[in-house]
């Protein structure tokens, strides 16, 4: 961890109300690049509202999150959803997959590179008479896309509707798809669920491989703790809107308060077993 | 009660239940008879006078038995013995043409002793069209039998797979058609066939353009109407008023239609489904209404009348004796004058746009801003979340679609020569949506197919007179149930990595052209 450098992501006082409901009440967290920040927390804690303030699908009612990339500072509560995908480079996948499905998965990936190929298509004028600044701009996109259809396992069958993909393929294709728009943090959303043990191990190793090369910061919100243990850095836990926990896996597991939130207060044993199998 | 289960698995003879079959033929015909006997039985007539009752008995007891038939045939092919409706829906069919069953009555009643009944052409349409139909279903069965297909997943599978395949070969249905539009003025040298034709294509025309919102964007637009009317006003008012050339006067109307769409997109942009559909539904409206009540402008109700027509490119009139130092069309060519003439070039000049408005369609499906209306038809939300901007591309497929809207409406004000807001009711609005849907949303070829029957069968089925109407209806409403997301609703990728073996591309941007020439579609799979 390069604690002396900066945070990727710096959310400062989030909450978020819904009328009456405060669905984030208060959290304050840091991501930083090439790590994996874990977000957890029992159903309704608001862990996808986290990331729809971060996307810009909701505007918090208090709070300031900071993205910085490379010399740039971005206010994300200041920005339209748009420009916080495509200008400060948040991309996200959802919890229920939301995929082009009457495209095919090739169409997918190219959507996904929506602003170069526009900006290389010079609006649509060049793409619209063929220009060779443009079918080179549509190549490398396709190359792009290409390259990331190998990396998860889906080349052939790039020109399938992405609606009839077997349903872990969908979800591998959501991440190859927001990975695609160059990210520098990618905010992933329950991708294990509903993945068998098989498929689920797979999931790990592409989380990790885009972290290892390219160097992406990776927001996780997951049930399934054996990928939240296994590769996370950094986990935030959530409940009741509040953050109640911070730190490396093996400190959360430990921390009473986490226990106490997934197990309830009164079921003494269960706690302590827990605590017990958390180890040294 | 019927269509649900059509169970055709075990395909051993049985025998047929009679008893079953003769019990709901029975009900069927108590009905028929109960609903027929004051519906047909007995009418009013004008007689001198005042009115008296007449009565049509035969027709009942034809009625009657054309709904016991008919009945027997579909508990016959619900439970398995679809040829025999075949051959007997058939038969069914061609004996109503050949001898109208009133005929037969007639004859009947005429050895009893009785008066022969008027004919009705009713029930001789009734008989044919529900052999037909029946015959059809039935061999729709026969054929479904053999491949052993058995869900229904597959069977609507395999009616997908025939209509990619007749994607397929638009690669070379299109040229063809395209071939057989160019030759179809001489092939037909007549005023009413090429009017017709003009007809058609300026409505495959306005169907291509809504296509880029409907079919493409997937925003409900129901007032497409308005950019058609914005485009025929812009060509009658710079004509009439400033004298402007028709060819001037083209792409202007584009653009101000274009125009109206970015300011008519504007207000609309935050709105979804039904909401938006209402909107662009009450602004086809408001346009009209200033039409009709902005009178120092638009004439209001009275319209713009002698509306210049077209010259040829400016090099001659199709006129017979034309002003001092203008050429008329026919000495220019050493022709006899001809009013067809004009007719032929309109219909050209409708055919150049209307393929215009196809090109540029095909092409921008296959460019980012094609790509992403799609996706934002599929899902707005993940737009939103790759840094798609969905203002811009609203606004985008807005004024793409507006612009053909207005070119076509000008060509309108030119052929007609005479305008009012009488042209642009809703329901051309409904008319265009309609062959949208009907074709395939989003399916170039399906559009053209929908834009023949729909505008083409009406004028044919004129000789039908009140039952045009019904018969069009009816016409609607099969095809909505047979194919409910339109006749060729396939779609194919914009771009493909494994290009499909055999067969053509006609685009690849992507530099990647098939190398394998076309082959035989064999029914390789
Ligand atoms: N748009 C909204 N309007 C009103 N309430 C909302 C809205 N979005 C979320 N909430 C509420 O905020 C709370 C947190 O929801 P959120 O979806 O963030 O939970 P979560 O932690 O993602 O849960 P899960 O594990 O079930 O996905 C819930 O009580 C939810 O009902
Ligand atoms: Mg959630």
């Amino acid at each position: 961890m390069t604690d002396a450098s900066r945070p990727l992501l710096t959310v400062d006082h989030l909450t978020m109300r819904f009328g009456g409901l405060v669905a984030i009440d208060d959290v304050s967290f840091d991501a930083h690049p090439s790590e994996i920040t874990a977000i957890i927390g029992p159903n309704g804690a608001g862990k996808t509202t986290v990331f729809n303030c971060l996307t810009g699908f909701y505007k918090p009612t208090e709070g300031m999150l900071t993205l910085n990339r490379g010399k740039r500072s971005f206010l994300l509560e200041r920005m339209e959803g748009h420009d916080i995908a495509g200008h400060a480079g948040i991309a996200r996948t959802f919890q229920n997959i939301r995929l082009f499905s009457a495209m095919s998965v090739l169409e997918n990936l190219l959507v996904a590179q929506h602003r170069s190929l526009m900006a290389a298509s010079a609006g649509s004028f060049a793409g619209l008479f063929g220009l060779p600044s443009y079918r080179h701009a549509h190549r490398t996109a396709i190359d792009k896309a290409k390259g990331w259809l190998d990396r998860v396992g889906l080349t052939h069958r790039a020109d399938e509707d992405a609606g009839n993909l077997p349903y872990g393929d969908q979800r591998r294709l959501e991440i190859a798809r927001a990975m695609c728009s160059d990210p520098v943090l990618l905010c992933l959303d329950e991708p294990a669920a509903g993945l068998n043990p098989r498929e689920t191990q797979g999931l790990n190793e592409l989380i990790v491989g885009i972290r290892k090369d390219f160097g992406t910061g990776i927001l996780l919100i997951e049930h399934d703790m054996s990928v939240v243990m296994q590769i996370s850095d950094h986990v935030i836990v959530l409940d009741y809107g509040r953050k109640i926990s911070d730190g490396t896996p093996d400190q959360v597991r430990a921390d009473p308060a986490v226990i106490r939130a997934y197990l309830g207060e009164e079921d003494e044993d269960t706690a302590v077993t827990a605590n017990a199998a958390a180890g040294p | 009660m019927t269509a649900t289960t059509y169970d055709s698995a075990d395909t051993k003879a049985r025998a047929f239940p009679w008893r079953t079959a003769l019990i709901e033929a029975g009900i069927t015909a108590f009905i028929a008879f109960m609903l027929a006997i004051t519906m047909v039985g007995i009418h009013l007539e004008t007689v001198q006078g005042g009115l008296a009752i007449a009565t049509r008995f035969a027709d009942v007891v034809v009625a009657i038995i054309l709904a016991f038939v008919g009945r027997i045939g579909i508990v016959a092919m619900r439970e398995g013995f679809p040829m025999v409706v075949l051959i007997g829906g058939v038969a069914a069919a061609a004996l109503g043409l050949l001898v109208p069953p009133i005929d037969i009555v007639a004859a009947v009643l005429q050895a009893l002793g009785g008066e022969a009944p008027p004919a009705t052409p009713v029930l001789q349409i009734m008989q044919v069209a529900g052999g037909v139909i029946l015959a059809l279903r039935a061999a729709w069965l026969v054929w479904r039998q053999r491949g052993s297909r058995e869900s229904q997943d597959e069977r609507s599978r395999s009616l997908g797979d025939l209509s990619a395949r007749i994607q397929g070969w638009t690669g070379y249905i299109g040229p063809v058609a395209a071939a057989f539009a160019v030759a179809l003025p001489f092939l037909f040298y007549d005023r009413a066939t090429i009017d017709l034709a003009t007809l058609v294509l300026t409505y495959i025309m306005l169907a291509w353009g809504l296509n880029i919102i409907v079919g493409l964007a997937g925003l409900l637009d129901l007032g497409y109407v308005a950019f058609y009317a914005v485009g025929a006003y812009s060509y009658a008012l710079l004509a009439t008023e400033f004298g402007w050339s028709f060819w001037i006067c083209l792409p202007l109307a584009g653009l101000l239609a274009a125009t109206a769409g970015l300011i008519l997109g504007f207000p609309v942009l935050r709105l979804r489904g039904d909401y938006f559909a209402i909107v662009t539904l009450g602004f086809g409206e408001i346009i009209r209404v200033v039409l009709l009540n902005w009178y120092e402008f638009t004439g209001g109700p009275d319209g713009i009348s002698s509306i210049p027509r077209p010259s040829f490119f400016g090099f001659a009139e199709f006129t017979r004796s034309p002003d001092e130092g203008v050429t008329a069309f026919h000495d220019m060519f050493g022709l006899e004058f001809s009013g067809i003439h004009r007719v032929i070039f309109l219909y050209y000049l409708i055919l150049v746009l209307a393929l215009f408005v196809n090109f540029v369609s095909v092409r921008v499906r296959r460019l980012p801003i094609g790509r992403a209306w799609e996706a934002l038809r599929e899902d707005d939300v993940a737009c939103q979340s790759l840094g798609i901007n969905r203002r811009n591309i609203k606004l985008a497929a807005f004024m793409f679609s507006a612009g053909f809207g207005g070119v076509a409406g000008s060509f309108f004000a030119t052929r007609q020569g005479f305008i009012s807001p009488e042209s642009f009711q809703f329901i051309e609005s409904a008319i265009i949506l309609a062959i949208v849907v009907l074709g395939g949303m989003g399916s170039q070829a399906g559009i053209v197919l929908a834009a023949v029957l729909m505008i083409g069968m009406p004028e044919v089925f004129r000789e039908l007179e009140q039952y045009r109407m019904l018969a069009f209806g009816a016409l609607m409403v099969i095809i909505m149930v047979w194919r409910p997301r339109g006749l060729l609703a396939h779609r194919d990728p914009s771009v493909r990595l494994h290009p499909p073996e055999g067969r053509r591309r006609l685009w690849s941007i992507g530099g990647r052209k098939a190398a394998e020439p076309a082959v035989s579609d064999g029914a390789a799979q």
